[in-house]
């Protein structure tokens, strides 16, 4: 089994770079005092799956030409809203620049050829040390006619978290928007209601963010507490 | 059934009150003007035992009609998403069990086939490992469809369905007990197979019980197929048709009910389905009684399913039910002991008396998992309710960097609106039935 990639710089020239998300160091979440573990001095980069050079096989080629055609035919181009293409574990994933997504997601929806009837889902991901791109929607699109899945995947900066809202195309969107809203701060201009829907409407903060913070218990020994989970050892 | 009358009582000290939750202040006043009328909101749930659980329906009604039909969830939110961030890939299954309390095998078997598809090992799972889990999870649905029916069934004053219901239902969750060692909330599935072999006498038990559930369930059938009551109440109520369910994104039964025969077993198979010789069941009613009649022949197609896993563990003989790779496979195997179920004593002796490197390897792989390579991926099932998916994404780390489900019930209760407005009050309660949402599922 793989450890993830540790050095970026081992990839060869000619494919694009992975994306590393973050870059985590030592052992056993110690961060302050002497490791005497040995594993302190341990540096692992996380690194996405890298952008796929074609052909991506199979119906990936199709779909992925259909789509800029398309865009095209829109008058949007196709470089521009798609930033990159990774196949990976035989699923597609275009990543696409948040302010395309409903373009492409009408095309999707509407291109014969294409024809991603249904909406399957979109969820948040938060990467805090992935700059300018901290925080992302994953939207799952299922085509019926052609039994096929395509995955969407749009970034947005902490510091400006807004992605145009795919309500109108996928009306059922609504909720899982609201849901990604509530937990992860994202907000989808265009929305028609975009308000809490798990948490209570006054909570504070979005509780999937990786920096939400996290209680501890105390418990009755000489008021020792156990700490919060993200600050206990681990192996990451 | 609360009533929020605000206005006839506060009216007469303060003039015109509205109540408002959520919105644009200009929209709900200007909304307000040109209505010009008393509205009545009635919030009915959380705590109502016609709403399938702690869910809050915030109706708008104009006498007996409901002009306008909202859906209020988080009451059972409990962040099993969150905290399965900071467990174990294998332990990440006891979390999700938890979810959708009415089919846990379901959300087991999506999580570990994803878990499955982001190691790349999807395709060294053992045979016998996975009709295992085509069997309980076609047991399962049973269950779960029997619950649907029960409620369904209480909800609008059919008492004996409900008693034959759990009745029946209760056959399910002993074999479930004798095969899983509890009725819920399983964790019997793992990543890499299950967590051990069917119990000695299993296939037997299951094949004398499933006369039992065909008597139940043709006991349902007639208790309601041709009921006039029945009939009465489901007929034409929580009308959606093809068009309505491809908007909303809608699956599972709901979308059968329409005549379109989609089924993720048959058009995405997982676990071998396509092997399996089954029918889907589909009525061309769009309504819901449509989709009491799916329940209860899907029903009859899973205890055929379940007669043909029988056959094919039967046929096969006995064999691992768990991945030949050591770095993933739980290092352990249960057994009987003097005081109970545990690790067995064969594995005990050998970590602790012949085979440091053992020992070492059972710590590591207990304590802190086996690592999977960073990505993601996304694996939708054919759940009772519809198509429950699992997005998960791996930094390459023993534990889920996100795991998020997509929960039938979440989805398909957005079509609750379209079902109940314009219909009377009484009609709200079978429509929300026979999307038949679960609140641990929704709100996860």
């Amino acid at each position: 089994m793989t450890d993830g990639i540790d050095d970026p710089a081992e990839l060869s020239v000619n494919t694009p770079a992975a994306e590393v998300v973050t870059t985590r160091h030592g052992m056993f979440g110690n961060r302050d005092s002497g490791d005497t573990s040995g594993f302190g001095g341990l540096t692992r980069s996380v690194a996405l799956p890298a952008p796929t050079p074609r052909p991506y096989g199979g119906w990936f080629d199709s779909v992925a030409d259909v789509l800029a055609e398309a865009l095209r035919n829109q008058n949007t181009d196709p470089d521009a809203a798609i930033e990159s293409v990774v196949v990976d574990r035989g699923e597609i994933t275009f990543h696409i620049r948040r302010e395309y997504i409903r373009a492409v997601a009408q095309v999707l929806r509407d291109e014969p050829d294409l024809r991603f009837e249904m909406f399957s889902g979109v969820s948040g991901v938060h990467y805090p040390d992935a700059k300018g791109r901290e925080l992302r929607a994953v939207y799952h699109l299922t085509s019926i006619t052609h039994t096929r899945r395509v995955r969407l995947e749009v970034a947005a900066p902490d510091a400006d978290r807004h992605i145009p809202s795919i309500v109108p195309v996928y009306p059922s969107a609504d909720w899982h928007e609201r849901e990604t809203w509530d937990f992860f701060g994202l907000i989808f201009d265009g929305h028609p209601a975009l308000t809490r829907i798990q948490m209570p409407d006054d909570w504070p903060g979005h509780p999937q963010r990786k920096d939400y913070p996290l209680g501890g218990i105390p418990v009755e020994y000489k008021g020792a507490t156990i700490p919060p989970p993200d600050t206990r050892r681990s192996y990451n | 059934m609360a009533t929020i009358d605000a206005e006839t009582s506060a009216d007469a000290e303060e003039g015109k009150v509205f109540t408002a939750s959520g919105g644009d202040w200009a929209d709900i006043a200007e909304e307000a003007t040109t209505l010009g009328e008393e509205r009545i909101v009635v919030n009915m749930g959380p705590q109502h035992p016609s709403t399938h659980g702690v869910l809050r329906l915030i109706l708008e009604i104009d006498g007996e009609t409901v002009t306008e039909a909202r859906c209020g969830i988080g009451y059972l939110h409990t962040g099993i998403e969150k905290n399965m961030e900071f467990r174990t890939w294998t332990q990440g299954v006891t979390f999700c069990t938890r979810m959708d309390y009415l089919s846990p095998l379901y959300q087991e078997a999506a999580y570990c086939l994803g878990v499955e598809k982001l190691l790349g090992i999807t395709d060294d799972i053992p045979e016998r490992a996975s009709i295992i889990r085509v069997l309980l999870m076609e047991l399962n649905r049973v269950s779960s469809h029997l619950v649907a029916l029960a409620t369904g069934g209480m909800e609008i004053g059919a008492l004996t369905v409900m008693t034959v219901g759990f009745r029946e239902r209760e056959v399910v969750l002993h074999l479930l007990e004798l095969i899983t060692g509890l009725r819920m909330n399983h964790a019997f599935i793992r990543p890499g197979g299950l967590a051990q072999d069917l119990p000695p006498g299993a296939i037997d038990r299951i094949r004398e019980d499933i006369p039992v559930l065909r008597k139940g369930i043709s006991e349902l059938e007639k208790l309601n197929n041709e009921n006039p009551i029945v009939k009465g109440r489901l007929q034409d109520v929580g009308y959606l048709d093809l068009t309505g369910c491809m908007a909303l994104g809608i699956t599972g039964p709901v979308l059968r009910s329409t005549g379109f025969p989609h089924d993720l077993r048959k058009t995405e198979p997982y676990c071998g389905y396509e092997t399996y010789d089954f029918d889907v069941q589909t009525w061309d009613s769009c309504d819901a009684y449509g989709r009491l009649r799916i329940r209860i022949n899907e029903m009859k197609e899973s205890l055929k399913l379940v007669e043909q896993c029988l056959d094919r563990l039967q046929q096969m003989g006995p064999g691992p039910v768990m991945i030949g790779d050591k770095k993933i496979a739980w290092p352990a195997q249960l057994a009987i002991g003097g005081d109970g179920m545990g690790n067995s004593l064969d594995h005990i002796k050998e970590i602790m008396g012949t085979s440091m490197e053992a020992l070492i390897h059972h710590f590591k792989l207990v304590t802190e998992g086996f690592r999977v390579p960073a990505g993601q991926v996304y694996q939708a099932i054919e759940s009772p309710r519809g198509e429950l998916a699992v997005h998960l994404v791996s930094d390459g780390g023993t534990r889920p960097y996100r795991a998020h489900f997509r929960d039938p019930s979440f989805h398909n209760l957005q079509a609750m609106a379209a079902m109940s407005e314009g219909g009377q009050i009484a009609d709200v309660i079978v429509a929300v039935a026979s999307i038949d949402p679960v609140m641990g599922g929704v709100d996860r």
